[in-house]
């Protein structure tokens, strides 16, 4: 976790000023996430005796797990400067698709098949609108994030569709004492933050989001790069999709529905820039772990609903300020 | 190290909660479909009248949704809790299967209350329903047609589409008019869902009288539907043209009976089910109840229960109708 965060490139468009090594730190958006995460741990323990005991903990991340690795890729999305509100949908209708094909007689391992490529497919149906036709991605993925969900709910109906036994149970898999999912989210965590950072396509993603035109004039492949984004979105969800299926041991069109915004909550609570050019796998990382954290404690607290959708909202407006007032700073 | 200490702090927690368990009284969850409903108000009024009797501890918690896995992570918090038993609405009929199986695994008590995991019952202990759910889709169609003179359209406005008491009840109603040659002249035109809001329910309300403009009833089967359906006759003065019926809390329906606008309803009292939920779990915690299929046992104000097939216990025998002249006898 720590390797990622400092082989992380810092974006500024002017030259640095020269500052000391914990000022770098301070004005860094991740450290508010780290913080928050901090104050949501001891918030937690203090509101309720049960809720620090880390196989909890880990239990809990689980039912979210696939909503965070999904985050993790639409975070370098939305810092190639696009964005994607269908990937939850997607989840949906691949794991229908999936759960339909293998119902149907397909064995086991076609039908895995089947649900990755039409994840891939329909992230590939995002590319073309977006990149293809240069429609704005808000709109197209607004648009399928409609679509998808009800071609989901026309494949199974409002009927849940059973896996095999052997299939059910991702998140009872356990290596070393942690479930299966969450040794996914930190493995994919650390590959993505890796690429991001530390690789010349990670760097290209950043130049894109920062000015897409300037990016193409330095020779940078801007409509290659989106491509591959939508598609690597694409088959994540669809990953995420069967995971959910394995979890919950059976398919239904409702699966993740409401996801793209605690997708989209993640990425911005770990400071990634909404306009693009800004963020990191690290933010979103440490968001996902505190939105899960926050919403545990006051589930096992037994808390309103009302009371936990307040706090929620309120920590993203807390967010949206800071990173925009740390931006800002660093920026001069 | 660090883990070393979270592992440390974590089983200190855990012997500290199971030492307090064995003092305390029995600890008892009801866990609602959804925040806002009137309905689980009066439930969770008899498991509170039962817990006062019986020296139980109980809470209510419920997700801000029905959707079908919103429930999850407040069971997983209650068993994190270590409560003794969790009744259940359940608001799906198989996506919870994996979590209450491993709540039953660590020995607590799995009741569902008001609904039941049909075609899963094995991941529930038992299950007490109001009355014979096999009786209530003929019951309403019956109370409709006696309104209607057995002739003309009808339609169904029903909670949400997953919710498997209602459809258990409309597949009921559905069987009934199609075979029972006293309904041959009542045509059902549609089932609509309300997802049990008030706003999408009177939504759905209006759209069925624009297409249907021969319709003479609705039956809405959930309290929030009758509720919506009533208002938007009531508002556009057509009470002698379209009959509303349904299952119905007395205590919102009242003006709407008294000003004609409903000439009757049905209901059972769900009081009864939170105060039987309780003697129950009481009962079998402690010996003096033998959860078997045949068993039978006293319930104060209730009488003698006894445990059918599939361990499932009704409050009563037949559902109870209001109307002008008993409605002010019912205070819930």
């Amino acid at each position: 976790m720590n390797a990622l965060g400092t082989t992380e490139p810092r974006m500024t468009s002017a030259p640095k000023p020269v500052r000391s090594g914990w000022q770098t730190a301070l004005i860094r958006p991740e450290t508010m996430t780290f913080v928050l995460l901090i104050i949501g741990v001891i918030g937690a323990s203090m509101l309720s005796p049960f809720f620090l005991d880390i196989n909890y903990i880990l239990r809990s991340f689980t039912l979210s797990a696939e909503i965070a690795i999904v985050a993790l890729v639409l975070t370098m999305v939305i810092i190639a400067g696009e964005i994607d509100l269908s990937a939850a949908s997607n989840m949906a209708l691949s794991a229908c698709l999936f759960a339909f094909a293998q119902q149907a007689g397909l064995p086991m391992p076609l039908a895995i098949g089947v649900g990755l490529l039409a994840g891939l497919a329909m992230g590939g149906f995002n590319a073309l609108m977006v990149v293809g036709l240069q429609l704005p991605s808000i709109i197209v993925t607004i648009g399928t994030l409609i679509a998808y969900r009800g071609l989901a709910q026309v494949i199974a109906g409002d009927k849940s569709i059973r896996v095999p036994d052997w299939f059910i149970g991702i998140n009872n898999q356990m290596i070393l004492g942690i479930p299966l999912p969450v040794i996914l989210f930190v493995l994919i965590a650390i590959v993505l933050g890796l690429v991001l950072s530390a690789t010349i396509y990670g760097r290209q993603i950043y130049q894109v989001g920062t000015n897409e035109t300037a990016a193409r004039h330095a020779g940078i492949r801007s409509k290659r790069i989106k491509v591959g984004l939508f598609l690597l979105l694409g088959l994540v969800s669809a990953i995420a999709g069967l995971m959910t299926a394995s979890r919950l041991g059976s398919v239904r069109y409702d699966i993740a529905l409401g996801g793209e915004l605690q997708m989209v909550l993640m990425a911005m609570l770990g400071g990634t820039y909404i306009f693009g050019g800004r963020g990191s796998i690290l933010g979103t990382f440490l968001a996902a772990w505190l939105l899960v954290i926050v919403s545990t404690g006051m589930t096992v607290a037994n808390l309103l609903p009302a009371i936990q959708l307040t706090v929620l909202g309120i920590l993203l407006i807390v967010a949206i300020i800071a990173t925009n007032f740390i931006y800002s700073r660093a920026q001069r | 190290m660090k883990n070393k200490i979270i592992l440390a702090m974590a089983a200190t927690f855990a012997l500290g909660s199971t030492a307090a368990m064995a003092q305390d009284p029995t600890q008892i969850v009801y866990i609602g479909k959804n925040t806002g409903n009137p309905y689980f108000d009066s439930i969770s009024g008899g498991f509170e009248d039962a817990c006062a009797a019986l020296n139980c501890e109980y809470q209510f918690v419920a997700p801000a949704t029905a959707e079908a896995t919103s429930q999850i992570p407040l069971i997983e918090a209650q068993i994190q809790r270590g409560v003794e038993v969790i009744a259940i609405a359940p608001n799906s009929p198989d996506a919870l299967n994996q979590v209450l199986d491993s709540a039953k695994a660590q020995g607590i008590l799995v009741l569902t209350v008001n609904g039941d995991l049909v075609g899963n019952e094995s991941h529930r202990d038992a299950t007490i329903l109001p009355v014979d759910f096999t009786k209530t889709g003929p019951n309403q169609v019956e109370l409709m047609g006696s309104m209607i003179g057995y002739k003309g359209e009808i339609a169904i406005l029903s909670a949400t589409t997953e919710a498997p008491d209602q459809n258990t009840w409309i597949a009921a109603m559905n069987d009934t008019l199609a075979n029972d040659a006293k309904y041959k002249d009542m045509k059902l035109v549609a089932t609509v869902y309300g997802d049990d809001q008030p706003e999408k329910s009177t939504t759905e309300m209006e759209a069925l009288l624009a297409n249907y403009p021969d319709l003479v009833g609705v039956i809405a089967p959930t309290t929030v539907g009758i509720a919506a359906a009533a208002q938007v006759v009531q508002s556009r003065g057509i009470a002698d043209k379209v009959h509303v019926t349904g299952l119905g809390l007395p205590s919102e329906m009242r003006d709407f009976v008294k000003d004609g606008t409903v000439s009757a309803f049905q209901l059972w009292s769900p009081y009864n089910e939170g105060w039987l939920a309780v003697h129950f779990a009481t009962g079998v915690l402690d010996g003096s109840i033998k959860n078997e299929v045949g068993a039978t046992f006293e319930v104060p104000n209730l009488g003698t229960i006894k445990i059918d097939d599939l361990n499932a216990m009704n409050t009563q025998a037949e559902l109870t109708t209001f109307d002008v002249n008993n409605i002010d006898e019912f205070d819930f």
